[in-house]
Formats: structure tokens, sequence, C-alpha cells
């Protein structure tokens, strides 16, 4: 066994506990930070793989934005722990019973697993040799899937949109930052001096 | 590859010009002031204009008859078949626009992006049936639905609306879940994600009685995703709760064009894409047909809000669209086209008399708010009686010849267990459509009469009671073009 | 793969890279010992006091007087806290910052590991800082740690994005993700194009990018939680925010991984828009010195404004500081990279 597989199992493995730790883990937060891990576990794969880019945007993207407002979203709720696991145990065995006939059912599918003959090839899609593999990614996602790329764009606008739909209320009486005005302001306009007698008020 | 220039871009056209005058409806709605009543208005009849232009593209581009095309590697594929919908969506996206004027002007409506989430999502829904691989499709279908989980939920005031938008947005995120798990396990059978590369791999690799279970597990899971989104029993739960709490015009975008979306695209996957696989997804969509037909005739009984009711009809309908489709036929297909097409008329009919049902300023939706509304409405009662009697399926009216083409080609694949079934449901879903139409001129009018139907929804009524009426006299040109589709499509 | 690794990856021992990691490490620490006295300084002789003077000659040892103090307290765990989340999140707020340093160059070919997404690396790391901040506040069970977690995370992930956007524009003129590769794309550039190759100072990235420079060098002061925007631990409101329950090493580790981040975005500074090694001017005695002296000096520069940005300007409002990142730099910086592609795509310019 090389180094090579031995840090594959190692992530592979790691990836596998965190990620069912996040399912059973009883504090939500826990969970969040067991899927933060199993996220790393992955960009770890991904650079065995020669993925480093994906590895990193991984990263960069899911554990550095994602997963933190998970992490806010989780810890602000008021979450009450014996009462979420309440039913658990009346639904135990049904979903126990569930879990076993998909796992057969998996076991089944692939056990007859038979793939086609030449899907192995056409799975395949390697780069040049001299590219970086940012470079070969840049390359086919502006060009052959710039379709798809363009699709997915639009979906996050129209995410964004439905967020902003769905939440924003322009309350009266809010002040909003106005910086030309603020900017606008001189001694004039804002400062009034006057002289006062002691022993007076204004 | 070679290089892609604009003019290649010409068969997406109608997607583009979509999308970016949404965008540039949005952008004329957070740019300009806040007089929010006027500017709706503006956005409104803008986006009418726009979808109007679209549709008379999309019928030229097509009568033009060789648009045969396919872009980006066959990601992006424009055929007859796929134009034929088209035209359908943007019908129904153009009277689904039209039909919320009026909640516009009642203010019960009143985000300048509810247009532009209607178009992004007939874009979606456009890409949806033009798709040639898995990943367009899935693309597609995330842009249509996530603009309809918004949708539903605009009247964010409504607890009914919101209620209605999280079931969706929920249940929903589920399906896509399932439907992406079959794709995964599609591509890692066949390794490729364009249907043409997996039909000529299927039919090269397959024998009939010996299927390649994991294709088939694939399979399972995609139909699953997308019996979701037809509203199919046993994957229907979500479609009384949330048709009850979207606005009416929403909620018949839901019952057309987001149907017709998902059975085009099931057609495809099944006519063309996994034609050799037959003998699995046939038994799969007799099941849901089966279910559907029955589910949506028998709990349609009780219900008491006509919304509810026309969910549970619309299932009943999805039943019979999936027994056109499970007959895997020429004869199928036709009557699936037809019978989509039919329908889209008289949901039309059907979604704009409840929302002439407005008492008082505010919308009323039991059935009993009805009785005896033949007295003060005659007309609006007529057409109202007219339409429910096609949904039934009742000759002459253009319902019954969707019925039976359907059945017809069920018959001729020789399910008549199915068929029979299907004439049984069909005599069941006729008591409570009849139901509605005693309510209305038998029984004792107890209330007042309803608020004066505005005009736009008077002329909708009129056209889509009027082709109700006498579309059975004009059948050739429709039926030529439906066989025309279905010829060039198979 | 195999550009992934160092180039020698047969020949560089584990061993060998152990040690240059130990070595960059207290060299490392050696050096914010000094920045953190040096901060200190300038900070008070702005505000006409003395500063730190008493241990070791002119107070030069202050840094090493507190680092044993932290050291030798007693940790105190609040009994509410949650104890594990309590001890990690200031191990992750260091040890990402630490793990940064891994792939700066300090000169040419003086780089641990020369990753080919070199800069995507330092800011994926960059960004995990949030997770001490966040975790720190919410194990504490304290409502001010809390706030000050809330706040700090909103704001460090906002500034991320325009940060982002600037790391973008650069990359754009430069065509690699590769550290090394930046400041070597810095070697030509206008000075060049002036026909006056020895002001070599003008080749850098600031003075084409100075938009961008300006935006990077105030978005690094936000996404380090330095003044004027440390809102998570602002004194007045919060007492200490995330940081108020934490005491001796933990409390250390803390200090220590902001200011590991600190003057990591003052290499940053460095390496993108101030030409990394490369000397001052290009002329005989100039360039006889050591690239990582040029590089140490200009670090110290970036340091030095951070300081006196930290003395001269007061802190900023929390909706004053979302507003600026999210209404004025995302935007700016967003039609800065449209106009650096467009020259790029058009005019064929090198940057």
């Amino acid at each position: 066994m090389n180094l090579f597989s031995a840090f594959f199992y190692l992530f592979s493995t790691l990836t596998v506990a965190s990620a069912s730790m996040v399912v059973f883990s009883r504090n939500p937060v826990h969970s969040t930070l067991f899927l933060v891990l199993s996220f790393f576990n992955v960009a770890g794969l991904f650079v065995l793989l020669g993925a480093e880019f994906l590895a990193m945007t991984l990263i960069l993207v899911y554990v550095g934005a994602v997963s933190v407002l998970f992490l806010f979203i989780v810890m602000m709720l008021d979450i009450n722990f014996v009462k979420l696991n309440e039913g658990f145990m009346s639904y135990l065995p049904i979903g126990a019973c569930v879990m076993g006939v998909l796992l057969i059912e998996l076991f089944i599918a692939f056990g007859a697993w038979k793939g086609f003959p030449n899907a192995y090839n056409l799975l395949q899609a390697p780069i040049e040799e001299h590219l970086s593999n940012t470079e070969a990614l840049g390359r086919v996602l502006y060009t052959r899937y710039v379709y798809h790329f363009q699709s997915a764009g639009l979906i996050l606008l129209i995410a964004m949109i439905g967020a902003i739909v769905l939440t924003l209320r322009h309350k009266p009486g809010v002040l909003r930052q106005v910086v030309a005005d603020q900017i606008a302001r001189c001694p004039e306009t804002s400062v009034e001096i006057r002289k006062v007698k002691s022993g007076q008020g204004i | 590859m070679s290089k892609v220039t604009l003019s290649d871009l010409l068969p997406l056209l109608p997607e583009i010009i979509l999308i970016i005058g949404a965008i540039l409806i949005l952008m004329y709605g957070v740019f300009s002031s806040r007089e929010k009543a006027r500017l709706n208005e503006i956005a409104m009849g803008f986006s009418l204009a726009l979808i109007l232009l679209i549709f008379s593209m999309t019928i030229l581009s097509w009568s033009s008859g060789s648009i045969e095309s396919e872009l980006f590697d066959g990601a992006f594929v424009l055929d007859m078949f796929s134009s034929f919908v088209k035209c359908l969506i943007l019908f129904s996206s153009f009277f689904c626009l039209l039909m919320s004027v009026d909640l516009f002007k009642s203010e019960e409506l009143s985000n300048f992006e509810y247009p532009v989430l209607i178009l992004f999502s007939t874009a979606g829904m456009m890409m949806v049936v033009s798709s040639g691989n898995f990943i367009s499709l899935y693309m597609g279908m995330e842009i249509q639905s996530l603009s309809l989980y918004i949708l539903a939920s605009i009247q964010r005031e409504s607890l009914r609306s919101t209620e209605a938008g999280l079931k969706y947005f929920v249940l929903g995120a589920l399906a896509s879940g399932m439907s992406l798990y079959g794709i995964s396990l599609i591509y890692g059978f066949t390794g490729s994600t364009n249907f043409s590369a997996i039909s000529r791999l299927a039919s090269e690799f397959h024998a009939p009685d010996e299927a390649s279970l994991g294709l088939v597990f694939g399979l399972i899971f995609l139909l699953a995703g997308l019996a979701f989104k037809i509203s199919a029993a046993p994957f229907h739960m979500w479609t009384p709760d949330v048709y009850m709490g979207a606005p009416t015009p929403v909620t018949f975008l839901f019952a057309t064009a987001s149907k017709i979306t998902s059975i085009a695209v099931l057609i495809r996957l099944t006519m063309s894409v996994f034609p050799v696989m037959i003998l699995q997804w046939q038994q799969i969509l007799i099941f849901l047909s089966l279910c559907s037909m029955i589910l949506g005739s028998f709990s349609a009984i009780g219900q008491n809000n006509i919304k509810r009711l026309v969910a549970y009809s619309s299932i009943g309908h999805a039943g019979f669209i999936l027994l056109g489709l499970s007959a895997g036929s020429q004869a199928g297909l036709i009557g699936v086209l037809v019978y989509m097409s039919i329908y889209t008329f008289m949901a039309l009919g059907i979604f704009s008399c409840i929302l002439a049902m407005r008492r008082g300023g505010e919308a009323v939706e039991s059935i009993n708010t009805l009785s005896g509304i033949a007295k003060h409405e005659p007309m609006f009662a007529f057409l109202f009686a007219t339409l429910l009697f096609s949904l039934a399926g009742i000759p002459p009216l253009l319902g019954f010849f969707a019925k039976f083409y359907v059945l017809l080609a069920a018959v001729g694949s020789h399910l008549y267990g199915l068929a029979l079934v299907a004439v049984l449901s069909s005599v069941v879903s006729a008591f409570y459509y009849l139901r509605i139409v005693k309510i209305m001129y038998f029984d004792e009018a107890n209330q007042e009469s309803f608020d004066p139907i505005s005009s736009i929804i008077h002329v909708i009524l009129l056209i889509s009671g009027g082709i109700s009426l006498f579309g059975f006299a004009f059948p050739r040109p429709f039926m030529y073009i439906v066989k025309t589709v279905v010829l060039s499509f198979l | 793969m195999h550009d992934f690794y160092p180039h020698n990856v047969e020949r560089v021992s584990v061993l060998l890279v152990a040690f240059q990691s130990v070595l960059i490490l207290v060299s490392l620490l050696v050096l914010i010992a000094f920045l953190l006295y040096a901060d200190r300084k300038v900070w008070a002789a702005v505000q006409l006091r003395r500063g730190p003077n008493v241990v070791g000659p002119f107070g030069l040892l202050q840094s090493f007087a507190d680092l044993l103090k932290f050291a030798l307290k007693e940790p105190v765990i609040p009994s509410g806290a949650n104890k594990f989340v309590f001890l990690l999140a200031p191990l992750v707020m260091s040890i990402s910052a630490l793990s940064a340093w891994a792939v700066i160059p300090f000169s040419e070919g003086w780089v641990i590991s020369d990753l080919n997404v070199g800069i995507l690396y330092i800011f994926a790391m960059s960004s995990l800082g949030v997770y001490g901040v966040i975790l720190g506040g919410w194990a504490s069970n304290s409502k001010y740690a809390f706030l000050g977690a809330l706040r700090s995370a909103a704001q460090m992930v906002s500034y991320e994005v325009s940060i982002g956007l600037v790391i973008i524009s650069v990359l754009l003129c430069v065509g690699s993700l590769n550290l090394t590769e930046i400041i070597q794309a810095q070697r030509t550039g206008l000075a060049v194009w002036l026909g006056l190759p020895w002001l070599s100072f003008l080749n850098w990235f600031w003075l084409p990018l100075f938009p961008l420079f300006i935006i990077f060098f105030i978005s690094a002061l936000s996404e380090t939680n330095r003044p004027p925007f440390d809102l998570p631990e602002a004194e007045s409101e919060l007492v200490a925010g995330f940081m108020v329950e934490y005491s001796s090493t933990p409390y250390l580790l803390f200090m220590l991984g902001e200011y590991v981040a600190i003057v990591m975005m003052c290499a940053l500074t460095t390496i993108l828009f101030l030409g990394g090694w490369l000397p001052l001017l290009d002329i005989a005695p100039l360039n006889w010195v050591p690239g990582i002296v040029w590089f140490i000096l200009k670090l110290w520069l970036v340091f030095f404004m951070f300081a006196i940005v930290k003395a001269f300007v007061p802190r900023y409002r929390y909706d004053q500081l979302m507003r600026l990142g999210w209404k004025v730099f995302l935007p700016l910086s967003l039609l800065m990279l449209f106009i650096v592609a467009g020259v790029r795509q058009y005019m064929l310019l090198p940057a």
C-alpha cells in the first residue's frame, strides 16, 4: 500500500464517518461541524484525484461561506433537543423497515451491476498534458458547457430574487444612511451657537 | 470544437428573449420610483407583450417546418415536438398573466417581481422541453420550480399562500433529489448524459427480457421525480394544499404549464430515449395512471373548496394523460398531445370561473357559495356548466374527445383493464362535476350575486367556453398539426 | 496531477519539508512578536504616548512578557460552555491562519509548496478564520460573545466577496493562480512600456489596478477585524466580543491567529500589488539585495499602514460597515473586474 492509497482510505473513511455523524449527532451545531469535516475530506479526495481547483473551491465556497451560514441559522434556532428526539423511537421501527428494504434493493442493484461495456471510456474526459486543471475546466465551462453554466447562473439569480421577494419589508420609520446627505452637511446647517446666560436655560 | 457565432443561437432565441426581457423588467422595477401600483401595470403590460411576441415567434418558426436543430453538443434540441409543447406553455403563461391583471388592480398581488418570475419559470419550462441531455434537463427543472416555489408563496401576508410555498418547496426539493439520483445512476451505467447517446447505447446493449438493473433503478427514480411534478398519485400529496394556497392564476400555471412540461419530458424519455425499455416503464406508468384516476375521482367527491376540487380533478386528468402515454404507441402519443391541449383550454375556463367568484371584493372558494347563481348570473353559470360537462367528458363537448383518443390508444395497445378503470373513474368523476351544476341551477339562491365580473375574465371565459362547445366541429387543422408533430417525433 | 505537487517531489524528503515549516513558523512568530510591539508603539506615537517601554531595552521584550503571562495563567472555562468546541475554536483560528503560510513565496523559489492554485489556497484558509470566531462565540454560552461572533461572521463573509473579486481581477492580469507567477508577472508593466525598465515599482499592479488596491486594503482590514472594523470585539458595546470568556492560552491563540492573519494579509497585499520580492528600483546596489529583504520591507510597510489606520480612524457603525461592503465595494470591484477583463480581451495589453 503506497502513500496515495493510504491517504485515499484515510480521507474516504473520515468522509463517511463524519457524514454519518451529521445524521446521528444530537446537537445540530455538531452536525454542521461534522458536515464541515466531511467537506474537508472530500476536498482531500479531490486533491488526490488531481482536481486541486475543485478542492479549493469546495473549501472556499462550501466551508468558507455556505456552512458558515448554516451554523449561523442553526445557532440562532431555539431548539429543544429533548422534544426534537421525542418522535424518534416511535418512528424507528418503520424507518428501520424502510431502510432495510432500500438497503436490500441497493445490494441487489449493485450485485447485478452491469454497466455498459464502453461506459468507462465515455466517462473519461482526459485533459491535455500541458494544461493545469483550472485552465482545462475553464476551457470547457465557457465553450461546451456555456449553456449549463448560464442556466446555473439564472438559477442563482432566481434564488436571490426569491429571497428578496419573500423577506424584504420596507418598514416605515427606518432611517437609512444617505452618504451624500451626510457629506453635504456643514456647520451652518447643523450647528447653532447661542449665548446662554448662567442660571437660565435656552 | 468549431466557433459558435451569434446566428447559431437562433433556435434559442425565444428563451433568450424571455430571459433578457425578464431581467430588463426586473431592473426597471428595481431602479424606478416606489410608486408601486402604476409600476406594476406597466410591468404587466410589458410582459404580456413579451409573451405574445414569443408566442407568435415560436409559431412562426415552427410553421416554417425546417427547424430541427441541436445546440451545445445536443444539450438544446429544437424539433417540432418541442415547438408544439412550447406553444402550449407560452399559451398558458400568457393567460396566467392576463388573469392576474385583475388581482393587481385589487392589490391582492403587488410585487413587480411577479411577472418577472412568471417569465423566468416559462423560460425554464421551455428549456426543459428542449433539453437534449440530463444536465440541461435538471437545470431547466430547477429554474422552473424555483420560480414556481416563490410564486406559490408570493402573497406572503397570507398564511395559506406561505404554507403552499413551503410545502411545494420541501416536497419539490425531495422530488428533484430523486430525479437527480436517478439521473446519476443512469449516467453511471451508460457513461453519458446525452439523450441521443443514451438512447443509442440502450438500444445496442439492451435485451428486452434481461434489463440492465441499474438503468431500471435510475429510470424508476427519475420517473418518480417527474410523477411528483405532474402530481400523479401516489406522489400527489402536495397538490390540494398548494393549489388551494397559491394565487389562482399561479394555480392555473401549476395545473397546465408545469404539468405539460413534465409530461413532455416523460414523453421524450419514454418514447425517444428508452423506447427499448417499454416493458419496464410501461408497468410504472400503468400503476401511476391507475392510482391517479381512482384517487382523483374518489377524493374529489368530499371536497367543498372549489380549488381543492380542481386539484383532485387535475390529479385524475394526469392519470388519463399517463394512460395515453402508457399505451406506448403512436396513437397514444397523439392522444396525450390532444389531451394536454384540450385540458389547457378547459382549465383556463375553470380557473377564470374561480377568479370570477368574488363577493364584496373578496374571493370566495366554497362550492356552496355557488348555490342558485344561475338566477343572478345566467351567462356565467352556463359557461361554467359547459366547462364542467366538458371536464366530465360528456359528448359532444371537447373534453369527450380528449378522453376518447386516449382510451382508443389504450385499447389499441390491449390495455383493456386500464381502459375499463378509466371509463369507470370517469363516471365517478362526472358525479362531482354534475353536483356543482346541480348546485348552480337547482339549489335555493340564498346569497346575493357575485361582484361584477371583469371584462378580461369575461373574454377568457367566452373563449374557453366557446372552444369547449364548438371545438368538436373544427378538429381537422388541429388534428393535422398533432399528427405531423407525432410523425416527426417518432 | 503532476503539476499540483512541487516539481521535485521525489527528491524533497518529508524531513526537509518539516524543517522548512518549522523554520518559517519560528521566524514568523518572532516577527509577529516584534510587529505587535511595533503596532503598539505606532499607536502610542499617534496618541503622544510612549507605549511599551519597560520590559527590555525600549520595551522590546514586551511581547515575550505578554506571552509568558498568558501561558502561565490558569485557563478558565465557563461552566455553561460547550467545552470541546470552546477549546477547538482558538485552535481552528490559529492553525488556519498559520497553515496559509505554506504557499507564500518569500523570495524566488523560497516557498514550501509551490501550488498552482496557491492564491485559492490562501483565500480558502483565510476564510476558515471565521470558524474560530463563530465557534468561540457560540461555545462561550454568553450573549455578548455570541453577538460579537454573529457580527464578525457576517462581516467576514461579506468582505470576502469583494476580496475574491479583487483577486480575480489580478488573476486576469496574470493568467495563473500560482503566487510565484503572480510576482513574476509584475516584472514587466508600465515602466517597461515607458522605456524606463529600472523604475520597476511602476511595473507592479498597485498602479494599473489602483482602485482595486484600495478596495483590497480596506477589505483586508475588515476581513481581519482590524480597526476601524473591529466590531466583533467592540469594547464599548460588547465588552470584548467573541473573546469575552477566553483567558490565558486559548486567548493567546486567538490573538496569535488574529495577528498571523493580519500579517498574512500584508503578505498577500505585497504579493498581489507590490511586486513581492522584486526590488524597488532595478539598479545596481538595490537589486543586489536579496529578495527576502525586499519582501519583508514591503510587508512592514503594509503593516505600518494597518497600524496607522488603527490609530487614526474611528470605529464604523455596523450598518455603515455592511453598506460599505455590499453597496460600495461589491459593485466597484465587479465593475473593475469587467473593465480589467475588457481591457485584457480587446486591447491585449499585459494589464
